[in-house]
């Protein structure tokens, strides 16, 4: 089965950072995708800009509605994502428990939906 | 004539496999589908079946595989239905089906394959939202309707009936897998799994008449799926530690009311009133639990039962080994219902005063304010040093959280008999 992780983070901590603990986090996301790569499960993922360069789209009435920020305005934005093929429930959330993000943030799991 | 008795040796014989193998059915179709409520649809399906064709026809040699059988056409018929996603997925459960259903050999008959436990772990599965856990061990592993577990749960049937539909689309769509955990996460997988039981004994156990027979069914229950456990991981002593630890309780049941139908708390409850077939069995399971050397929460509580039933012959509970079981017990789990317990046991070693200092220093915790045992204990406490004001606030704060009207009477008739 495919599963989604997506990453939720709080933006604003991030940013205020230090660049010694924003590199730390960077190898630790080098290794984890390493490490998924190479247990064979790993079937994409990235990381996102901030929200503030999200632009939302929705259509009313046929005509184009573009707003400038994210779908929903909250602390916690979606960071990035990775995309893992796995038997099962466990084997996703096994992997969940690993990503980096996941201690200081959210990792929610969805499984994809297969068509 | 004939037809009536053919009718009901079917009906009887339907009704022994569902009540021996229905949970076996479900999880042997569910961990090869991943789908709960299809399984259980396809049985459905399948046990109206066998009241219509039995009659007729006669029981099959292995009612078991031949309610299998139709279960999986149905499967099949469903998946065609579903669209070819759908189809595909019943397909791979039917190949998985094929090759684990028992060829027929004339003259035996073939077990199904027992995944009950795997379906224990699912229900219990830690993406299950705890609530759900044991109301669905119940339906799914005994075959409860929702109305049946609804109440003991304190849900109306229609919003238990939601929380199980929504439970097991979870465990389809999610992905939650038919196994036994790794041995790594044994132990808290399997606590996960023994909380869930424990639940359901908890809510037929807490029948404030003593006398619902439904609630009391549940324990009947959940100690069934307790005996399930214990065989299926013999090996594992906290299995064994909880169904000691309901055999106990259970054995107490019809003490804790006088025959007025008045409360009777557990240290002024008649021993004869106990039942000791039940004890002997508890206090057997504790013994082969405790020589496995792995001590756990379930064992833990387990004796403590132990050394309150030992007055039976003594006359009088082992209060010294109670603080050092809760003392054990405290460590393990932090919890403040603990301490509350292990005050009270220690106030009958070392006096009144030490109980009630060993309150006050849990007397900050927030949850406590609303924690009717805790008010109990002290104003019990309270009325033993003499400080009779004092007691009587406690009691008749211990009186606004108690819902049950019986030990509202009790604690009412203690509070009005101080000087």
């Amino acid at each position: 089965m495919q599963y989604m992780l997506l990453i939720y983070g709080d933006e604003a901590a991030m940013a205020a950072a230090p660049e010694a603990a924003v590199g730390e986090m960077l190898a630790a996301y080098g290794a984890y995708s390493e490490a998924m790569v190479a247990a064979g499960v790993m079937a994409g993922g990235n990381r996102l800009r901030p929200s503030r360069a999200a632009t939302a789209v929705r259509v009313a009435d046929g005509r184009a509605q573009v707003l400038d920020g994210p779908y929903a305005e909250t602390k916690e934005q979606l960071a990035g994502y990775f995309l893992i093929d796995v038997p099962d429930l466990d084997a996703a959330l096994a992997w969940a428990e690993r990503c980096p993000g996941a201690a200081t943030g959210t990792v929610e799991v969805r499984p994809v939906w297969a068509m | 004539m004939g037809d009536v008795a053919a009718a009901q040796g079917a009906r009887a014989a339907a009704e022994a496999v569902a009540r021996d193998g229905y949970g076996r059915l479900v999880a042997f179709v569910a961990a090869r589908t991943g789908d709960v409520a299809g399984a259980e649809d396809a049985l459905s399906d399948a046990f109206a079946a066998a009241l219509r064709d039995w009659p007729a026809g006669g029981v099959p040699a292995n009612p078991a595989a031949w309610l299998v059988t139709v279960a999986k056409r149905r499967l099949i018929d469903a998946g065609r239905r579903g669209g070819s996603a759908a189809e595909a997925l019943r397909m791979l459960a039917e190949e998985r089906m094929e090759r684990a259903v028992p060829e027929e050999v004339p003259g035996e008959v073939p077990e199904v394959p027992d995944d009950r436990l795997a379906l224990m772990f699912v229900c219990a599965h830690r993406a299950i939202d705890p609530a759900a856990r044991a109301p669905l061990m119940l339906q799914t592993v005994l075959g409860l309707d929702a109305a049946a577990i609804a109440g003991a749960f304190l849900a109306s049937p229609a919003a238990m009936a939601q929380r199980l539909v929504r439970a097991k689309a979870r465990i389809r769509l999610a992905g939650i897998p038919f196994r036994l955990p790794e041995r790594a996460e044994m132990d808290e997988r399997l606590g996960d799994v023994l909380d869930a039981v424990y639940a359901a004994f908890a809510a037929g156990w807490t029948d404030p008449g003593g006398t619902d027979p439904r609630r009391r069914a549940l324990a009947g229950e959940a100690i069934w799926l307790g005996r399930l456990l214990a065989e299926l991981l013999p090996t594992e002593p906290e299995a064994l530690g909880l169904l000691a630890l309901m055999l106990y309780a259970e054995a107490r049941r019809g003490a804790r009311r006088d025959a007025d139908g008045g409360f009777v708390p557990l240290d002024r409850q008649d021993t004869a009133a106990w039942d000791g077939a039940g004890i002997d069995a508890a206090e057997a399971l504790l013994l082969r639990a405790s020589r496995m050397g792995k001590v756990g929460r379930f064992q833990l509580e387990a004796a403590i039962q132990s050394a309150h039933v030992v007055r039976r012959r003594s006359g009088r509970a082992d209060w010294p080994a109670i603080v050092r079981l809760y003392d054990g017990l405290a460590a393990l789990t932090g919890s403040v219902v603990v301490a509350v317990n292990r005050a009270a046991a220690l106030a009958e070693v070392s006096g009144a005063a030490a109980g009630l200092a060993a309150l006050d220093a849990v007397a900050g915790d927030a949850r406590l304010a609303t924690y009717q045992p805790y008010w109990a204990a002290r104003a019990e406490l309270l009325a033993r040093t003499g400080l009779a004001e004092a007691a009587r606030a406690a009691f008749a704060r211990a009186i606004g959280l108690e819902p049950d009207p019986v030990v509202r009477r009790f604690l009412a008739e203690r509070s009005g008999g101080l000087g």
